[in-house]
C-alpha cells in the first residue's frame, strides 16, 4: 500500500496537533522530515517508542515535535505508522504535512486510515458499515470543499494551465495519430514556450499556497461597520487578545487587521476593518477602500451597529451593500440604552444578535448565529485541509512534470516520451476536476482537427 | 421448416475480419467450429480502405500476430506497398501500414479458413439464436437449418439490418452490395440484447485510366520493409505500387455546399451515429469551414484490378453530385466512378453489455466482436474476434478466461474501453487512448503477448523458445554495455562533438553514451570493439530499453499499482444496490457494467475513488463472511 499522511487532529487552533503517516514507507518518509535529538534515527526506533526532536523541511526547522513509532502490524492501520505531535496551530501542522508529502507520502483519501485498519483486519467485521459511513461522510464533505475551492482564482488559473496542456497534447496526438494528414507539425520551440508559460503560472500558484494567501484555513470573515461602533472591541473579544487598538477616537483602525480565530466549532479568518464612512484623511481612505473590498471577498460578514444611537446614513448604505450576502448583524453596546431602529435591521438581516463587546456579553449568541449560517460540523475543516492539500499536491506534481518535459525537449528526447511526461502533468491537473486524460485528449483531437479518411 | 444440419462447439456468425480470427482461434484451440457468412465471396473482404495497419492499428496487428492470430501473416502475404509511419516521432508511436491487394487478401484468408482443421465454412444467413433455460443450444439459418452449438460469436459487421444511403436513395443492403442480415436482430432482442444504430461510410472507387497521375504528388513505400508478423522473413518483401495525393479546392467545396440538402445526413434520413474520426467530405467542409482544402489519397485496390480508392472522400451525396465534385479536383478532372460512395447504417450492441471476455453478461455463451460491438476498423475487429474466439474456446475447454489488461496491450485497452466506458460513436483505436504507450510498442508485441499465446495454446513451443532466446540475448547485451567502460579517445570525442553532444573527459559505460538522445546504438559500434553479432531485432530492443529506461521504469511502477486493483476480483452477480453505503449513482453504474475487478470498477465514469474505497471494504467483509460459512 502506498504511504499516506494527514493531520489527524481537528484543524483548529489547539494545544497540540498530530500528523499521522501510514504505509510501507512511513518510517522512511518520517525520517526525512523528523530528526530526533541526540543523533538517533527514526528508522532505528522500535515500535511503541517516541523521540523528541525537530521536524523540518528544505528551508530548515519547522517545530520541536515528538514522534511516536508504531511498527506493523501493531498500529491502528496495521501498517508502519508514525505520529508526529507538534505545537497546535494550523500553520505548523500543515507545514509538517507538506514536508511529508514532499518526501513521498500521498495525501490520505477520505477515511483512508480507517479503511486500511479494516482491510488489515484491525477492526472487527461488524464495523464494516461504520467504516463505510466514515468514508462516505468524509468524502462528501471533501467534495463540497473541493467544489468551493474550484470557485477560487487559484482553480481558474490551474484550469487555464490544464487547457494549455490539453491543446499541446491534442496537437501531439493528432500529429501522431494522423501522420498522413494535413496536421501542423509540432514545433519543440513552440512547446517549450507554452510550457514555460504554464510553468510560471503553476509556480505562482504554489507560491500563493505557501504564503497562505490563496486558500487559507477558515471561513474568510470581515467585521465591518461605520467608525466607532465597537468593531475592534468585538474583534479583540473574539480573538482573545488586544490585536486591534481600541480608543474613543473614531477611525483608529486604519489598516485591516487579520487573525484566525475559533468560534465554537468554526474557524474564521477574521479581519477587523477601518470604519466605513466618507473621509478626507488619505490613509484612512485607503483603509476604507480595503474594507469595502473585504466585504466583496469575505464569505461571512459581521456587520456591527451601535445600539445606543439611531441608524446613520453610513449605516443605511452599509445595509444596502450587504444584500444577498451571508451576514450576521451585531447590535453592540447593549450595556447602554437601545436607541437604534432594530426592526429595520432585522427586516433586512435574518441573523441579528445583541451583544456588549465591552462586557464580553452575547458572544455565544454570535457563535450560534454563525454556526447556524454555515451549519457545518468541525470535521469539514479537516476536509477542507485535505481537499486543499490534495489540490496543492496535484499542482506540485504537475509543475514537476512540466519541468521534466521542458528539460526533456531541450535535451532532444523523442516526442513519444515527452508526450508521456506531458500526459502526467495534465493528469495531475485534471485530477482537480476528476476528468480522465485519455478521453479529454481524444475529444479535443476531434473537435480541433479535421482528421479521418 | 427446420432441419438438423450438425453439431459443433462454436458458431461464428460472420466471415469478416472479426469472424475469421474468431473462427480460426476457436478451431485451432481444438473446438469444432462452424463459420457462417452470407456470401463465401465476401470472406475477409475490405469494403472500405484496401489497407491494413496505421497508427495504433498497426500495433493491434502485431499483437494479434503475437497471440497467434492470422491478420499479420495475411497482410504480409498480400501487401503491395508498406510504410512505417511516424519514424522520427519516437518508437512508441512507430506504426506499420500497408496497402493490401483486396482480392488476394480475401482469397488468402478464405483458403486459410478452408484448410483449417476443425473449421467448417458455410454460406448462410443466421436468423436465430437458440437457447434452452438461458443457455445457448444452437443457431438456425434463414433456410431452417439448425446447428447445435455451445457458444455463438456474433461478428456481423455492417450486415445487421444494413441500409445503404446514396443521396435521396436508400435500400437494404450489406456492404459492397452483399445481402443484409435481416432476421438476427429480432432474435437478439428477444434474448434481451439491446441494439442500436450506427453508421459509417466509404468513398468512391474510380478507374485508373481516368486519373491524371502525372500531375499528382506520389507517395512511395519504404525501402526497408518491416513485416507485421514476427514470423515473416524480411527478405523478398517489396513494394509494387505507389499511392498519390491530391486536394479539394474552393470549387469542390462550392459544389458540395450547394447540394448539401440532398445529403441524407443533413436531411435527417440517417438516424445512426457516425464515427467522429471518419467524417464524410461534406462533414469536413461544414465543420471546418475555414480550411481552404482537404487532402485525399488515391490508392490502388490491388494488382489485378484498375479500381482506385479515394481516401478522405467518403460521402453520402447523390451519385451525380459525387461525380461533379470529384471532377473539380486536380488530377481527377476526367474521373470515371466505378462504385459510388455510400453511407451504411447497421445494428450493433452497446458494448457495456459485455464482460472483458466479450461474452454477454446476460446470456453466457454468446459473444460479440467487431463492428457489432460498436468499434470500427478491420484491425479493431480482428483483435476482438481473436479475444472472443479464444475465450469461447477456453470456456468450452473449462479453462480460465483470457483477460488482457490495459497495461498488456492495445487489444486489452480496446476491450476495456469498450466494455467499461462504452462508445457513443464507432470506436477507433488511437495511440492516445493508451496511458502505457511507452511500454505498448509495436516492436515488443512479441515479448508482451507470445507468452500469453503460448500459454493458451495458439503459439507453438518452438516460437515461444525463440522468443526466450531473443530476450536472453537482449538481457546479456544490456548487461554487457552497462558494465563495459569506454575510454575517451580522439576519434570518439570527435564523433561525439559531430553528433552535437559533449566529448568525454574520463571513461564511461557504453550504456551512458547510448542514453544520450543524439547517439544511437549502431553508431558507436566502431568504438565498441567487443560487441557481439546480434540481429536487428535484438539491437533494437537493447537500444530502446537503455534509452527509455527511466520512463519505462516509471510506467512499470504505475502498472504495478494498477494491477493491484486489477487482480482484486469482484464477485459475479453482485447486486450493488444492496451494498451498504454506496451512492445511488455509483450503485446504478456498477449494476450496469458489473465490473470484473476493482480496477475496472474504478474506471467506470460516475464511480469515485471514495466509492472504490467502499467497495474494497465491502469486498473484504463479503470474503470473510463467505469464509466463515
Amino acid at each position: 500500500m502506498s504511504t499516506i499522511a494527514a493531520i489527524s487532529t481537528p484543524n483548529a487552533p489547539g494545544g497540540i496537533a498530530v500528523i499521522r503517516v501510514s504505509g510501507e514507507n512511513a518510517i522512511a518518509v518520517s525520517e526525512a522530515v523528523f530528526t530526533p535529538f541526540g543523533g538517533k534515527k527514526v528508522g532505528d526506533m522500535p515500535g511503541y517508542t517516541c523521540a523528541y526532536g525537530i521536524a523540518g523541511d528544505k528551508d530548515g526547522r519547522i517545530d520541536d515535535c515528538i514522534l511516536t513509532v508504531f511498527r506493523a502490524p501493531h498500529s491502528y492501520t496495521g501498517e508502519d505508522v508514525c505520529e508526529i505531535s507538534c505545537h497546535g496551530g494550523i500553520y505548523v501542522s500543515r507545514k509538517i504535512l507538506r514536508a511529508l508529502l514532499n518526501n513521498g507520502a500521498e495525501p490520505a483519501q477520505a477515511g483512508e486510515f480507517t479503511k486500511r485498519a479494516f482491510l488489515n483486519g484491525k477492526l472487527d467485521l461488524t464495523s464494516a458499515e461504520a467504516v463505510m459511513d466514515v468514508i462516505s461522510a468524509k468524502s462528501e464533505l471533501e467534495l463540497k470543499m473541493a467544489e468551493q475551492l474550484r470557485e477560487g482564482a487559484a482553480f481558474r488559473k490551474a484550469k487555464e494551465c490544464s487547457g494549455k496542456l490539453l491543446a499541446l497534447l491534442s496537437g501531439l496526438a493528432a500529429w501522431t495519430d494522423y501522420p498522413d494528414e494535413d496536421i501542423p507539425e509540432v514545433q519543440p520551440e513552440h512547446m517549450i514556450g507554452e510550457l514555460r508559460a504554464v510553468r510560471s503560472t503553476l509556480q505562482s500558484l504554489i507560491n500563493g499556497y505557501d504564503s497562505g494567501r490563496i486558500i487559507r484555513e477558515g471561513i474568510p470573515a470581515a467585521i465591518v461597520g461605520r467608525p466607532n461602533v465597537g468593531k475592534s472591541t468585538l474583534f479583540n473579544c473574539l480573538s482573545g487578545c488586544e490585536r486591534s487598538i481600541v480608543t474613543e477616537i473614531a477611525g483608529t483602525t486604519r489598516d485591516v487587521v487579520e487573525e484566525t480565530i475559533r468560534l465554537g466549532d468554526i474557524v474564521l479568518r477574521l479581519s477587523d476593518t477601518a470604519g466605513i464612512h466618507e473621509t478626507d484623511d488619505k490613509i484612512e481612505g485607503i483603509g476604507i477602500g480595503h474594507a469595502q473590498k473585504l466585504i466583496d471577498t469575505s464569505e461571512l460578514i459581521i456587520a456591527v451597529f451601535d445600539g445606543s444611537c439611531p441608524l446613520t446614513a453610513d449605516d443605511f448604505s452599509l445595509l444596502e451593500s450587504l444584500k444577498g450576502r451571508k451576514v450576521v448583524a451585531v447590535i453592540n453596546k447593549t450595556d447602554e440604552e437601545l436607541k437604534i431602529e432594530e426592526d429595520y435591521i432585522t427586516q433586512l438581516i435574518i441573523h441579528t444578535v445583541y451583544i456588549s463587546a465591552k462586557e464580553n456579553d452575547g458572544v455565544d449568541k454570535l457563535q450560534a448565529a454563525v454556526e447556524e449560517l454555515f451549519s457545518i460540523s468541525r470535521d469539514s475543516f479537516g476536509s477542507a485541509t485535505a481537499a486543499n492539500e490534495r489540490q496543492k499536491k496535484c499542482i506540485d506534481s504537475a509543475l514537476a512534470s512540466v519541468d521534466e518535459a521542458i528539460s526533456a525537449i531541450e535535451s532532444c528526447l523523442n516526442l513519444d516520451a515527452v508526450n508521456i511526461i506531458l500526459d502526467e502533468a495534465e493528469q495531475h491537473l485534471l485530477e482537480l476536476t476528476g476528468e480522465k486524460i485519455t478521453d479529454a485528449v481524444v475529444d479535443e483531437v476531434f473537435s480541433r482537427f479535421c482528421v479521418g479518411k | 421448416m427446420s432441419y438438423k444440419m450438425g453439431e459443433f462447439d462454436v458458431a461464428v456468425v460472420g466471415g469478416g475480419h472479426a469472424g475469421v480470427e474468431a473462427a480460426l482461434a476457436s478451431a485451432r484451440l481444438g473446438c469444432s467450429t462452424v463459420m457462417f457468412t452470407i456470401s463465401l465471396d465476401q470472406i475477409a473482404n475490405m469494403p472500405c480502405n484496401p489497407s491494413i495497419g496505421g497508427t495504433a492499428k498497426g500495433h493491434l496487428v502485431r499483437e494479434i500476430d503475437a497471440l497467434g492470430g492470422e491478420m499479420g501473416k495475411a497482410a504480409d502475404k498480400c501487401f503491395i506497398q508498406s510504410r512505417m509511419l511516424n519514424r522520427g516521432k519516437g518508437p512508441a508511436v512507430h506504426s506499420l501500414r500497408v496497402q493490401a491487394d483486396r482480392m488476394k487478401y480475401h482469397e488468402y484468408m478464405k483458403q486459410v479458413c478452408e484448410k483449417q482443421e476443425n473449421l467448417y465454412v458455410k454460406q448462410g444467413e443466421v436468423a436465430e439464436i437458440l437457447t434452452e433455460n438461458g443457455k445457448i443450444t444452437g443457431v438456425r439459418t434463414k433456410l431452417g437449418a439448425e446447428y447445435s452449438v455451445k457458444a455463438v460469436i456474433i461478428a456481423t459487421g455492417t450486415y445487421l439490418k444494413g441500409k445503404i444511403h446514396i443521396g435521396e436513395e436508400s435500400y437494404e443492403s450489406g456492404p459492397d452490395s452483399a445481402l443484409p442480415s435481416k432476421f438476427l436482430s429480432g432474435s437478439l432482442a428477444e434474448h434481451g440484447i439491446e441494439l442500436r444504430r450506427f453508421k459509417t461510410g466509404t468513398p468512391c472507387r474510380v478507374h485508373k485510366r481516368s486519373i491524371d497521375f502525372d500531375i499528382l504528388e506520389r507517395q512511395d513505400g519504404d525501402e526497408n520493409i518491416v513485416p507485421f508478423s514476427f514470423d515473416t522473413p524480411t527478405d523478398g518483401l517489396r513494394n509494387q505500387v505507389s499511392c498519390y495525393i491530391s486536394y479539394t479546392n474552393s470549387k469542390t467545396h462550392e459544389v458540395i455546399l450547394n447540394n448539401l440538402h440532398r445529403s441524407p445526413l443533413y436531411s435527417g434520413r440517417i438516424e445512426g451515429v457516425g464515427p467522429r474520426y471518419c467524417p464524410s467530405i461534406e462533414d469536413k467542409i461544414v465543420r471546418f469551414s475555414d480550411k481552404p482544402r482537404h487532402q485525399l489519397f488515391i490508392e490502388p485496390m490491388g494488382l489485378s484490378t484498375d479500381e482506385y480508392y479515394l481516401q478522405g472522400m467518403s460521402s453520402s451525396l447523390p451519385e451525380d453530385v459525387q461525380l461533379a465534385f470529384l471532377r473539380t479536383i486536380e488530377g481527377l478532372e476526367n474521373v470515371e466512378i466505378m462504385r459510388p460512395a455510400y453511407a451504411i447504417e447497421y445494428d450493433c450492441c452497446d458494448p457495456t453489455q459485455l464482460s472483458p471476455t466479450l461474452e454477454f453478461k446476460k446470456l453466457g455463451g454468446l459473444y460479440g466482436a467487431g463492428q457489432f460491438n460498436g468499434s470500427s476498423g478491420y484491425e479493431e475487429a480482428a483483435a476482438q474476434g481473436l479475444v472472443a474466439g479464444i475465450n469461447a474456446a477456453l470456456k468450452i475447454r473449462g479453462d480460465e478466461p483470457m483477460i488482457l489488461d490495459r497495461a498488456s496491450s492495445y487489444i486489452g485497452t480496446l476491450v476495456d474501453d469498450l466494455v467499461t466506458k462504452g462508445c457513443s460513436d464507432p470506436y477507433r483505436m488511437m495511440t492516445s487512448r493508451s496511458e502505457y504507450r511507452l511500454i505498448l510498442r509495436q516492436d515488443n508485441a512479441d515479448q508482451r503477448l507470445i507468452p500469453v499465446g503460448y500459454h493458451i495454446g495458439l503459439v507453438s513451443r518452438e516460437r515461444f523458445e525463440r522468443l526466450q532466446e531473443k530476450i536472453s540475448q537482449v538481457e546479456a547485451e544490456k548487461k554487457r554495455i552497462t558494465h563495459t567502460n569506454i575510454a575517451p579517445s580522439e576519434a570518439l570525442n570527435m564523433f561525439l562533438v559531430e553528433h552535437g553532444t559533449s566529448p568525454l573527459s574520463t571513461g564511461c559505460k557504453i550504456a551512458d553514451l547510448i542514453r544520450r538522445p543524439q547517439i544511437n546504438y549502431n553508431d558507436i559500434a566502431q568504438f565498441d570493439t567487443e560487441r557481439p553479432q546480434l540481429s536487428f531485432e535484438v539491437c533494437e530492443q537493447v537500444e530502446l530499453q537503455i534509452k527509455y529506461e527511466g520512463y519505462i521504469e516509471k510506467q512499470l511502477a504505475q502498472i504495478e499499482q494498477m494491477r493491484k486493483l486489477e487482480t482484486t476480483l469482484l464477485p459475479e452477480n453482485t447486486d450493488y444496490s444492496q451494498v451498504y453505503g454506496l451512492r445511488l449513482e455509483a450503485a446504478e453504474k456498477l449494476n450496469k457494467i458489473k465490473p470484473h475487478s476493482l480496477g475496472q470498477a474504478s474506471r467506470i465514469s460516475g464511480v469515485s475513488p471514495a466509492d472504490v474505497s467502499m467497495l474494497a471494504v465491502w469486498l473484504q467483509k463479503h470474503k470473510e463472511e463467505n469464509n466463515a460459512t
